[in-house]
């Protein structure tokens, strides 16, 4: 296997952490409640830590000087590999929550996977982050709950929400050529083999509190290929302005 | 005397043995009073902070220091709770404190009505504001009532790592290109004179004092205060080998203190009144995470109100 499959594979698994980080930190301080407030940071917080630990794996195998800050900072946009799901805007607390639920049960599932992976920093990554990413869907979850089966307002907001974001959910599910690959190799996760289960645990959640889903209709999604919606080329104007604007110095 | 002079004179007894007041201690109604002013205007003042270091969280220059702002931020959320628990229990609600902030009644530090206009901004929050909050913090963990000395405790331990964050963040700056090293000037320029100024006005002009003294709420006046924190700081300026924007200036050998210029007392007095830079939007802010979570607020009550219920049928069937 040749090193350019690995580090392609290790932004694919790092951006989904790196954009949705970057979306729950834009909260930071509007939240709801306090205690919402500290959770999402907690959960970007935690999510940046993730992505600290793939992008210097990455920034290692790449070599060229490369640095987790360069692997994070100095792509263009073509090159980032996150779903589109996670580059979502925050349009209102329950799409945050939407949002958050649908990318759990999909990451939990991966992380357990992934625990087995026969590269060891990849299989460390997944026995750490996992406890992360469980309690990340023991908190969307069940906000997902509240929400929908809270009042009359709260159930219609969250039920646009699902409306919105559920077509996006099955690019997460469905493989682009280089998982197949990491799967073959023993490495990786074919996210098809998630789908099932995936489906199961985003529908029982949804049924529970009467929210509505449209049978596979999917969207053209195409993040994991590097075609993203146009909210994502604000994300990164936001999140390389300092390095692109100063390039080359230490901070 | 009336039993009422007598209880007085018994507190007044008590904080002088340097015993600590707790929630259902009798205590003079002028003394939950000043504590609910004092503790939640430092509550407020925690999450109204939030914002202009909030601010930066999405550009901040590497992963590094994201996480390292992004952590500092959430101290600041955690020390916000802490501190409305400690309101609370003199009688007060959260949403009643909440309402006093969002309606202009009660204040907040005026130095979260300064922008930060750039990532050396993060940097000297951390070291001038933060270094002068924990000033008057260490003082605060020997205060009279209970509750608030024990949050102060350990709101301390965290700002002072959150102080050492931003002088770090300077030193990384001045140690840097000459473009680091004059945004770390400008972030200076910007931020010591405002800084100064959260010590509160000068003794003379300051009504609550003496009797802030007197309970122990206080031990040290604003000015005595103001000077600690030049004297601490105008060396740490020195290393870093920027210059502090007040001419005047200088070591004064006799006093054993720092000199130091005139504070401009009306912009001071400008900001406190809703005329500082961003005093309209930190506050609109607060009140539009207010307002745009109220729904949320109202489900996770209806919610728990409904699995209460259900909870109760299935004991009693």
């Amino acid at each position: 296997m040749s090193n350019q499959k690995l580090y392609q594979y290790l932004l694919l698994l790092g951006d989904n952490s790196l954009i949705l980080g970057h979306r729950l930190s834009e909260l930071c301080g509007h939240g709801p409640s306090l205690e919402t407030d500290i959770a999402l940071t907690n959960m970007s917080l935690d999510l940046y830590g993730q992505v600290r630990s793939y992008f210097q794996y990455a920034a290692k195998i790449k070599g060229d000087n490369s640095t987790e800050d360069s692997v994070a900072f100095l792509r263009t946009e073509r090159e980032y590999h996150n779903s589109i799901l996670v580059e979502q805007e925050n349009k209102d607390f329950a799409h945050v929550i939407v949002r958050q639920f649908f990318f759990d049960v999909y990451h939990n599932l991966l992380l357990d996977k992934l625990k087995s992976s026969k590269d060891e920093i990849i299989a460390a990554i997944a026995h750490k982050s996992i406890k992360e990413s469980d309690y990340h869907l023991r908190f969307s979850s069940q906000w997902v709950r509240r929400l929908g089966g809270g009042t009359v307002i709260s159930h219609e907001k969250t039920q646009a929400a699902v409306t919105h974001l559920y077509p996006f959910i099955h690019e997460l599910v469905s493989p682009i050529p280089i998982e197949k690959e990491m799967q073959e190799l023993g490495i990786g996760i074919n996210p098809d083999d998630l789908r099932d289960e995936y489906f199961n645990q985003v529908q029982e959640v949804l049924n529970e509190v009467n929210l509505e889903y449209a049978e596979l209709k999917e969207r053209f999604a195409r993040g994991k290929t590097g075609i993203h919606t146009e909210q994502l080329g604000y994300i990164l104007g936001e999140l390389q302005y300092m390095q692109r604007a100063y390039p080359n110095m230490q901070w | 005397m009336s039993p009422e002079i007598k209880l007085e004179d018994a507190f007044q007894a008590r904080i002088d043995d340097e015993q600590k007041i707790e929630p259902k201690d009798w205590m003079p109604e002028k003394y939950r009073k000043t504590h609910i002013r004092q503790i939640s205007q430092h509550a407020h003042s925690e999450i109204v902070g939030m914002l202009p270091e909030g601010n930066w969280i999405t550009r901040a220059p590497s992963l590094r220091r994201k996480v390292g702002l992004l952590a500092k931020v959430q101290d600041e959320a955690g020390h916000g709770l802490y501190l409305y628990s400690a309101a609370e229990t003199l009688g007060i609600s959260r949403d009643e404190l909440f309402d006093q902030l969002h309606t202009g009644k009660a204040k907040y530090s005026s130095i979260f009505n300064y922008p930060t206009l750039s990532w050396a901004d993060i940097g000297a929050i951390g070291w001038l504001v933060d270094g002068a909050a924990i000033i008057n913090q260490v003082m605060l963990t020997r205060t009279s009532y209970g509750p608030y000395a024990r949050a102060m405790v350990r709101i301390c331990k965290e700002e002072s790592f959150h102080q050492r964050q931003g002088y770090e963040i300077m030193l990384t700056l001045c140690q840097g290109t000459p473009e680091q090293k004059a945004m770390a000037q400008d972030a200076l320029n910007r931020f010591w004179w405002p800084s100064l100024m959260m010590f509160g006005p000068r003794d003379a002009e300051s009504p609550n004092t003496e009797q802030s003294v007197k309970w122990k709420i206080k031990r040290k006046t604003n000015d005595e205060l103001r000077q600690q924190f030049i004297d601490i700081t105008a060396p740490q300026a020195e290393y870093l080998g920027i210059t502090i924007p007040d001419p005047d200036l200088k070591w004064n050998e006799e006093r054993g203190h720092y000199d130091f210029g005139e504070i401009n007392w009306d912009e001071f007095w400008q900001v406190v009144k809703g005329n500082g830079p961003c005093n309209k939007e930190r506050l609109q802010a607060r009140v539009d995470a207010w307002e745009n979570g109220a729904w949320v607020r109202e489900a996770a009550v209806a919610y728990g109100n409904k699995k209460e219920k259900e909870s109760i049928k299935v004991k009693t069937a």
